[in-house]
């Protein structure tokens, strides 16, 4: 159980699953997070929203151990992941996605999925080698939970054996979702999964990400520009502007905070 | 001038280069002995001919930002580059007929001019070979109006044929031993084909490669439909035949091809090794031979009597299982200091290991163990096996055969499908979960086990070690021999050892324009098919958008095993 204290002042007793203090990127000179304080309640949606360049992805970079901070702390599930490695942080279960897609194109879309559970298979070479049975049967079993997987986030059968690469674009934000579930995840980092959508496959999204939530029992932060999906979907909202909290709350705090409505929404309504 | 006819004339003037240059160092002198079709065609002059219709080929090509001109434009475009070839060798025939330059260049002889003439004399030679330039580059021009299956079928039929014209000396000498004499009188003739046996080559390589392309779908769909297990059970039988055929081959092709078979399996152990390490893992190693060397030093240093120090004199086959734990450690050591290097600059680290390799085991400082440049004589047989080409070729196969199951194993699993994930995107494989640093060194230690045991054998093979025999021209061979066979494809590797390695081997009367050769061969595969020959699967995917590809036949899944599904998707 940790203490936090929201903007308004008010001590708050949550079970987050993963916290970050004081979080600080440099890059050179560029500042992309300054001591970013966060909490991510166990079994919430909470999405993380600013303007173009405000640091979101690069904060996530951070959570999946691709960039070091180069200062803070972040703890996932009571332990640090300063210094792990991306897989390490798999492992422990941290799952994303990326803004820009990124997928194994030239493999199979199963293949694909299967490659996300990696961390959760323990064949070793020398047992591949010999096609020992145990390898065999935990093989068999990867292929049908990652064709499990692909069904959960609707991408049909008849494309399992197509090119990652050939999947028209939506298909290819569902895909990398079955991969970073693959891993069985406790916590799921999305990077803007409706961006590039039609308001139909949007909305089709949001409802994925909310069922996958309840019923995969995950803890979902997301980034989005849309706002019609941040304010439907998130049970809290955190925003940032160049690299600096702005703002913590609840839908509807957000959507009154002055601060916010000048920085990003206010931006926007001006356009 | 149309941008499209200025390019056909300079493809014509760089073809007609490439042909005064193949002239004037000799090839078409020395491929002058051989015939194409016995007492008809000299393959000698055939070389200027093919250049014709390459040149023609190309100039009917049209880059993609061009819109594609009429049929005639683009024979015409063929007929002028043609021409131009014809021009340029006809200049360099009539210089080399009237000027003695023999004191600079030795092939300028009039004996050149001769051929480029087709032994006709300077008016009538120069109007043929004008006017011969002309049509086949129209020929080659032509081949892009032509459906692309059949223009396909024809252009490797004809390399094809070209190919079984110089084995005449082997495949002859094959027919004679199984007691087919008949057949080898009715193809073969006095160093050449005969016209029917020409005729037979071409048109029956071709029409196969055009049934292929047409009905091989269907074929792979019959046996794609077929009950799994009668699907089994063919497969069974298929490899058991080719099983037999390999055992009996050292008695088939006799001794002097089993020798060059021996050196393809050395090679194919090479290739297999080197490509876990580039073709699955992706990782660019110049320095392999480095692996080749450490295995047929400690075989030498544990087996030999004349070896320097230890002298342990074990048995070829005692000495192997610490040849494979040398490969291991080697590997690591190797792979531990270059794990955060990527593409190019692992490439160059790697050139250098390769290159430091062979000066230490050169080197006075080492001679105390390694017999320095002097090497390391005497080293045994693999008994039961002899030296003998003919049986030494057994344990080579038995190693090729288990390193080939090994990779196609290990391509299928869970350690080939990271591997493929680093390759296509490293930090996109770690965030998904996989220990890039350990699938590296994995990558290197089998990688440099199989190095490791190629070089046992080629130690045990010609029973010395010396430093020189691991250049880097070993490397750049495993390399190409892979990229050429088609990266990540275990058949590939074998295809592309058997071509390059395997032909000139057979052809050493050509040996002198090897690397030549070798070069034009590389150059025109990446030109036309920078997969390789046979690739695998998922490396066709990478090099060419694969929705607007027709071909695709002879295309096989990662393991090298025909799985018959289509490739195109969606
Ligand atoms: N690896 C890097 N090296 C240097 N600068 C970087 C790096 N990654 C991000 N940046 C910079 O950090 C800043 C924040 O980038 P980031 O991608 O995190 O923004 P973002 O909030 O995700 O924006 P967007 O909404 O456009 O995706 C930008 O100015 C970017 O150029
Ligand atoms: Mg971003």
């Amino acid at each position: 159980m940790t203490e936090t204290m929201d903007r308004a002042g008010s001590a708050q007793v949550v079970d987050a699953l993963l916290q970050a203090d004081k979080v600080t990127m440099k890059f050179g000179g560029l500042v992309a997070n300054r001591d970013v304080d966060f909490v991510i309640p166990r079994g919430s949606i909470v999405s993380l929203i600013g303007p173009n360049g405000a640091g979101k992805t690069t904060f996530f970079n951070q959570l999946t151990g691709m960039l070091e901070p180069t200062s803070g702390e972040i703890t996932f599930n009571g332990k640090s992941i300063i210094g792990r490695t991306p897989y390490e942080i798999v492992e422990m279960g941290i799952g994303r996605t990326f803004q820009n897609i990124r997928l194994f194109g030239a493999m199979t879309v199963l293949a694909n999925v299967m490659v996300g559970r990696h961390v959760r298979m323990h064949s070793s070479w020398w047992g591949s080698l010999l096609r020992l049975p145990a390898v065999r049967a935990e093989e068999e079993d990867t292929k049908r939970r990652a064709q499990e997987l692909l069904e959960r986030v609707g991408l049909p059968r008849r494309y399992e054996e197509d090119w990652a690469k050939n999947l028209p674009y939506g298909d290819q934000r569902r895909l990398e979702l079955a991969r970073a579930l693959a891993s069985e995840p406790k916590l799921l980092l999305l990077d803007e999964p409706t961006a590039g959508m039609n308001p139909g496959e949007t909305a089709q999204m949001t409802d994925l990400i909310k069922q996958l939530r309840d019923e995969l029992d995950l803890t979902v932060l997301l980034i989005e520009h849309d706002m019609k999906v941040v304010m439907g979907i998130s049970e809290r909202i955190t925003v940032l502007d160049h690299g600096e909290l702005l703002a913590e709350g609840k839908p509807e705090e957000i959507r009154a905070n002055p601060a916010v409505i000048e920085a990003y929404l206010g931006k926007q309504a001006t356009e | 001038m149309s941008t499209l006819l200025r390019r056909a004339l300079m493809m014509g003037l760089f073809g007609g280069i490439a042909g005064v240059h193949v002239s004037l160092v000799g090839i078409v002198n020395t491929f002058q002995t051989r015939d194409l079709i016995a007492d008809i065609v000299t393959i000698g002059s055939v070389l200027p001919m093919l250049i014709a219709i390459m040149v023609g080929w190309l100039a009917g090509s049209t880059p993609k930002h061009i819109p594609r001109p009429s049929g005639s434009t683009t024979l015409v475009h063929g007929a002028m580059a043609g021409g131009v070839v014809g021009v340029v060798l006809a200049a360099l025939a009539l210089l080399v007929d009237s000027v003695s330059l023999t004191w600079i260049l030795v092939n300028a002889r009039p004996q050149l001019a001769n051929i480029l003439y087709f032994e006709q004399g300077p008016g009538l030679g120069s109007v043929i070979l004008i006017a011969g330039g002309v049509l086949l580059g129209v020929a080659g021009a032509g081949l892009h109006l032509l459906p692309r299956t059949i223009a396909r079928a024809l252009a490797i039929s004809g390399v094809v044929t070209i190919i079984a014209a110089l084995m005449e000396p082997f495949v002859g000498a094959v027919l004679r031993n199984v007691e087919l004499r008949a057949i080898e009188g009715f193809l073969y003739q006095s160093g050449g084909l005969t016209v029917q046996g020409f005729i037979l080559v071409f048109v029956l390589i071709a029409a196969g490669i055009y049934g292929w392309a047409k009905r091989g779908d269907r074929a792979k769909a019959r046996v794609a439909a077929m009950p799994p297990d009668r699907r089994r059970a063919g497969k069974l039988i298929a490899y058991g035949v080719l099983f037999a055929i390999l055992l009996i081959l050292p008695q088939i092709v006799g001794q002097r091809l089993s020798e060059v078979v021996g050196t393809v399996g050395i090679y194919i152990l090479l290739g297999l090794g080197l490509n876990i390490v580039v073709g699955f893992a992706g990782l660019l190693d110049l320095g392999y031979v480095a692996f080749f060397a450490v295995g047929a030093y400690t075989t030498a240093l544990l087996t030999s009597p004349a070896s320097p120090v230890l002298n342990p004199e074990l048995p070829f086959w005692g000495a192997l299982p610490f040849v494979i734990m040398a490969a291991a450690l080697v590997g690591l050591a190797v792979g531990a200091p270059v794990l955060r290097l990527r593409g190019d600059y692992l490439a160059i680290v790697t050139l250098g290991f390769g290159e430091i390799a062979r000066e230490i085991f050169k080197s006075a400082w080492a001679q105390p163990v390694t017999g320095g440049a002097q090497g390391i004589l005497s080293v045994p047989e693999p008994l039961p096996f002899t030296r003998d080409p003919q049986s030494i070729y057994y344990p080579i196969l038995f190693f090729c055969i288990i390193a080939a199951i090994a990779a196609t194993r290990l391509a299928a699993s869970r350690v080939g499908r990271a591997w493929n994930a680093m390759r296509e995107d490293e930090s996109v494989a770690e965030a998904t979960g996989i220990n890039t640093v350990k699938y590296k060194l994995l990558a290197f230690s089998l990688g440099a086990a199989f190095g490791c045991l190629s070089g046992a054998f080629f130690g045990t093979k010609i029973g010395v070690v010396f430093p020189d025999s691991f250049n880097i021209l070993v490397s750049i061979n495993a390399l190409a021999l892979i990229v050429l066979g088609g990266m990540g494809n275990i058949a590939g590797v074998m295809v592309g050892a058997l071509v390059l390695v395997g032909l000139p081997e057979l052809l050493r009367e050509f040996a002198e324009y090897r690397l030549l050769i070798y070069g034009v061969v590389l150059v025109v595969m990446m030109i036309l098919r920078p997969e390789g020959l046979l690739p695998s699967r998922s490396r066709r995917v990478e090099l060419h958008d694969v929705s607007d590809e027709d071909d695709d036949d002879m295309y096989t899944d990662e393991a090298g095993i025909d799985t018959g599904r289509p490739v195109v998707s969606t």
